[in-house]
């Protein structure tokens, strides 16, 4: 069945870079810092530095794994930011309706219409680089689609006697969003926030591949991969395996928002 | 009987309009939903309201739910003014009116247990006590004839039928003393409708809830209310006991709605045609609304505000012009 | 006159989406007279919307006939390949459904929708097409049919959706017209008004109608004959004259004692409607024997222990039940 091997691909792509993630003091054989020795600059893959070393003779793939705890937390945590602001506009938006929905409505057109790096870009210029920068630039730009989708989502929702239910038991508005109307739509909202974790990911790497996220020396595979520009003739590694290391992130959230969706399908088989 | 002196719900002059404009810069219109209603319903009654598609039927509940605000009018349920200044808040108009709805497949939460949809408004109304709720969920269950370990179960492993008494449970749970139920079994199959319709009755006998009934299956009216009201329009056009209504229907209207229903005991009568659609309340007709479609319709009928109301008897009255002019076919 | 235009012999259809097929529909028998009305009558689940959807050819996957004959005019339509049924289809056997909304192109106007008809069955060019399509809106009472034509469904009430459906349904003078439901979505008066006109103009051209309805009271006052479904299978096959009077089957006659009909209260007082207790039963679970068994007063032992065959009543019309009245 493809639904289910969506699932436990793209599951068992995540699950590993958390892994490596978590444990990734035990896991790495050197410090992706400290470790800094011109002697072994730029050696090739091998049995001393698996997947060789940079121009400071640092080993790829203990930053790599360093790294994936920078990539996993900033793209779950802007992702978290991303889906709190777009499901609360899009909910509120499309329960109270009237001026707020065009409102909102309009504001979610407008970030649709300007490419979320850029936002993220301007957001950057003005807060300084940094990672905490990093998050608010990213977080406060992508929540578009969640809004849009809540929205639709509540329109055909809150027409249905449950919602008018609760409100004649005299339940406020606030609990007829997330108590009654949110777990009703929650499961094309899941789907969405999935696949933006890999383009928050991406959107991480872009950024610091510009220079404008984590700082160095701190490992990340955006600023990894910026460094590796110069030296993409001589030592083609430096730049190959973070590169694929954010393939296969943004590749595994996509696949599991991909099965989450046969999954949740109300018209699939995969429901009680 | 002689009900006493002050009705449970009183209503007078209702009106709901809702505002539409097409496009941005359109003429700001308004529906006129409900314009210009009295209705009275005593403890232990139950009076139904019958029409056609978009008579605005379901608005009046809806007002009298506090879901829509009136336009104008006043509403007097329980004692207290639901419209105007002196606003019932929320909370005490639910502890007073609930509704049973037409679809209870989308009636009920499908993320919540039974007892977390019946509960639910306890707690908010202020019961903290786990024990004393867990009492009232039962005895509400075995109220409408389910057991009290189905409390545990989602909605979705109920038959049509048995969800439509888990949601006459959830509008008593507040023990609220008028019950509005919309088309309460026409989405049922036909063999379980006589079970919710004996519920109903039974639990307005044993209970002392009014009921509204708001259907256009004439059948149930028939069978369950006290008192009729006759919608068109958003008027009333005809009002009275449910004897007078039926064996002596005195509107154009109401005689075309009943003589409509297929009779299967006298296959030789044909059903009375009624010409032409329902008009939109957007642009009611002039004069008498049901004019365009009344087989007896005057020149009369066709200009003015339309006619008031004619008393027939003590309890029985109609808006029709040929009623004031002493019309041999009525 | 007898000419059968319709002869369903032992129709059975199965739900196919596991290892072994479940019947959802068998043994249905029935045959339907030039002119006649003939009225299946059930409530939701209980396969009369298959059997129609088997006599248009529109059975829909995991949904398939597993057996028996469907005779139009002598042709099996069960074993007839789709592009044939797809020729019959408007033009030898039509259907009207519940909801005209959902049944009409929102993007055709309802000339074009009409018109269709004639250019895809009899050849006419767009220009005569519309001729008729003009001609086919007047039958169905449309007034002004000139305007109309050029309307979209959405701008047209539901009633006028109705009306413009049957003028489709019957543009090519079908031998049989099924009508599904084609009056429980609209308005009182506007039921009894679309009633009568399908019956008038079938009447006139002599065709068939299938009338499918949960309302018994509607059925026994236009048809000619009608039969009762439960569970998958006819129970009571009468003459409509006698089904609401002298009701055979305990099923039937609980429908007839749980509906609050129009005068029964002057009559009996408010008393307590006859329940039908329990529930329709889902197809996997239809009982072995007597399918209407576990909820029936007047059940014994052997009602439960192997199928019931319809017999045949003295006063005519037949009956699947061991203790019939």
């Amino acid at each position: 069945m493809k639904a289910g091997a969506n699932l436990y691909v793209g599951g068992g792509i995540i699950l590993l870079i958390a892994v490596l993630a978590i444990f990734a003091p035990l896991i790495a054989p050197y410090d992706p810092i400290t470790s800094a020795n011109l002697m072994y600059a730029e050696e090739p893959p091998g049995a001393q530095f698996w997947l060789g070393t940079d121009e400071q003779g640092r080993d790829i793939f203990s930053r790599m794994v360093y790294g994936a705890r920078i990539s996993l937390f900033i793209g779950l945590a802007v992702q978290v930011m991303n889906t709190a602001i777009g499901v609360s506009l899009g909910l509120s938006a499309g329960y109270i309706g009237g001026w707020w929905d065009e409102m909102v409505q309009g504001l979610t057109n407008l970030m649709l219409s300007i490419p979320t790096i850029v936002f993220a870009l301007a957001l950057m210029a003005i807060l300084g680089p940094g990672l905490l920068s990093l998050l608010i630039a990213l977080g406060m730009t992508d929540w578009a689609y969640s809004c849009r989708i809540s929205r639709a989502q509540v329109l055909t929702q809150k027409s249905l006697n449950y919602v008018q239910s609760a409100r004649t038991m005299g339940f406020g508005p606030l609990h007829v969003m997330f108590r009654e109307l949110l777990p009703n739509i929650a499961g094309p909202l899941i789907v969405v926030a999935t696949m933006g974790v890999g383009s928050a990911i991406m959107a991480e790497a872009s950024l610091s591949f510009l220079g404008l996220g984590v700082v160095p020396p701190n490992p990340s595979w955006g600023g990894m991969l910026s460094s590796a520009r110069e030296q993409l003739m001589v030592a083609p590694w430096v730049a190959i395996f973070p590169g694929l290391a954010l393939f296969a992130a943004v590749l595994g959230f996509n696949l599991l928002g991909d099965g989450l969706r046969d999954l949740l399908d109300p018209h699939g088989k995969g429901r009680k | 009987m002689i009900p006493e002196a002050e009705p449970l719900l009183s209503v007078q002059g209702l009106r709901v309009h809702y505002p539409v404009r097409h496009g941005w810069r359109g003429k700001p219109l308004a529906v006129k939903a409900v314009d210009g209603v009295d209705l009275t319903l005593h403890t232990g009654q139950c009076l139904g309201l019958v029409g056609e598609s978009g008579c605005g039927k379901s608005s009046i509940a809806q007002a009298l739910l506090g879901l829509v605000p009136a336009t104008e009018g006043v509403i007097r349920l329980d004692g207290h003014e639901i419209t105007g200044n002196a606003r019932v808040p929320a909370m005490a108009l639910a502890r007073s009116a609930q509704m049973v709805f037409q679809d209870p497949m989308s009636s009920l939460n499908p993320r919540q247990t039974i007892r977390e949809i019946l509960s639910g408004p306890l707690r908010l109304h202020g019961m903290t006590d786990r024990a004393e709720r867990e009492a009232r969920v039962a005895e509400m269950l075995s109220l409408v004839g389910m057991a009290p370990e189905v409390a545990s179960r989602y909605p979705h492993e109920f038959s049509g039928g048995q969800r439509q008494r888990l949601c006459i449970a959830r509008a008593l749970i507040l023990r609220p003393k008028l019950v509005i139920c919309d088309e309460p079994v026409s989405a049922l199959d036909v063999s379980i409708r006589a079970q919710i319709i004996n519920l109903l009755l039974e639990l307005k006998d044993r209970l002392g809830i009014a009921l509204l009934l708001i259907s256009h299956d004439l059948g149930v009216v028939e069978h369950m209310s006290d008192r009729i009201a006759v919608m068109y329009l958003g008027r009333i056009v005809e009002e009275g006991g449910w004897r007078e209504i039926f064996t002596a229907p005195a509107h154009p209207y109401t005689r075309a709605l009943i003589s409509a229903i297929p009779d299967p005991m006298h296959r030789d009568r044909a059903p009375a045609r009624l010409g032409g659609e329902i008009p939109s309340p957007l642009s009611p007709p002039e004069g008498c609304a049901f004019h365009p479609r009344c087989p007896l319709a005057m020149p009369r009928c066709r200009s003015g505000d339309g006619p008031e109301f004619t008393r027939i008897s003590a309890d029985h009255r109609a808006r029709c012009h040929l009623l004031q002019t002493g019309n041999p076919h009525v | 006159m007898t000419e059968t235009v319709l002869d369903v012999r032992d129709l059975a259809i199965s739900l196919c989406d596991g290892p072994t097929p479940v019947a959802a529909v068998e043994g249905v028998n029935f045959s339907i007279n030039r002119g006649e009305v003939f009225g299946l009558v059930g409530e939701s689940g209980c396969g009369k919307s298959l059997c129609a959807l088997a006599l248009a050819g529109l059975l829909k996957a995991p949904m398939a006939i597993s057996g028996g004959q469907i005779l139009l005019e002598g042709r099996d339509l069960s074993t007839l390949p789709p592009h044939e049924m797809r020729h019959l289809r408007g033009n030898k056997v039509s259907m009207i459904f519940q909801e005209p909304m959902t049944a009409l192109n929102p993007l055709m106007t309802v000339g074009d929708q009409i018109g269709e008809m004639f250019v895809l069955h009899r050849g006419l060019t767009a220009r005569a097409a519309r001729m008729k399509a003009i001609e086919a809106l007047e039958q169905v009472q449309v007034s002004s049919p000139e305007r109309r034509i050029n309307a979209y469904p959405h701008q047209l009430s539901g009633g006028m959706r109705q009306r413009v459906m049957i003028a489709i349904a019957l543009a090519c003078d079908p031998a049989l017209l099924i009508a599904d439901e084609p009056t429980t979505a609209l308005d009182v008066t506007i039921q009894a008004e679309i009633v009568e006109l399908v019956l008038d103009l079938c009447r006139a051209r002599g065709t068939a109608v299938m009338m499918i309805s949960h309302d018994l009271g509607l059925v026994a006052r236009i048809c000619n004959r009608v039969a009762v479904m439960y569970a998958g299978q006819i129970v009571e096959q009468r003459s409509a004259g006698d089904i609401f009077t002298a009701p055979a089957h305990p099923y039937t006659r609980g429908l007839v004692d749980a509906l609050p009909r129009l005068g029964r209260r002057l009559e009996r007082g408010q008393e307590r409607l006859t329940e039908i207790g329990g529930v329709v039963p889902a197809i996997r679970d239809f009982p072995q024997g007597c399918r209407f068994a576990p909820r029936c007063g007047r059940v014994t032992p052997e009602c439960g222990a192997a199928p019931v065959s319809m017999t045949d009543l003295n006063k005519g019309g037949r009956v699947r039940c061991l203790h019939h009245v």
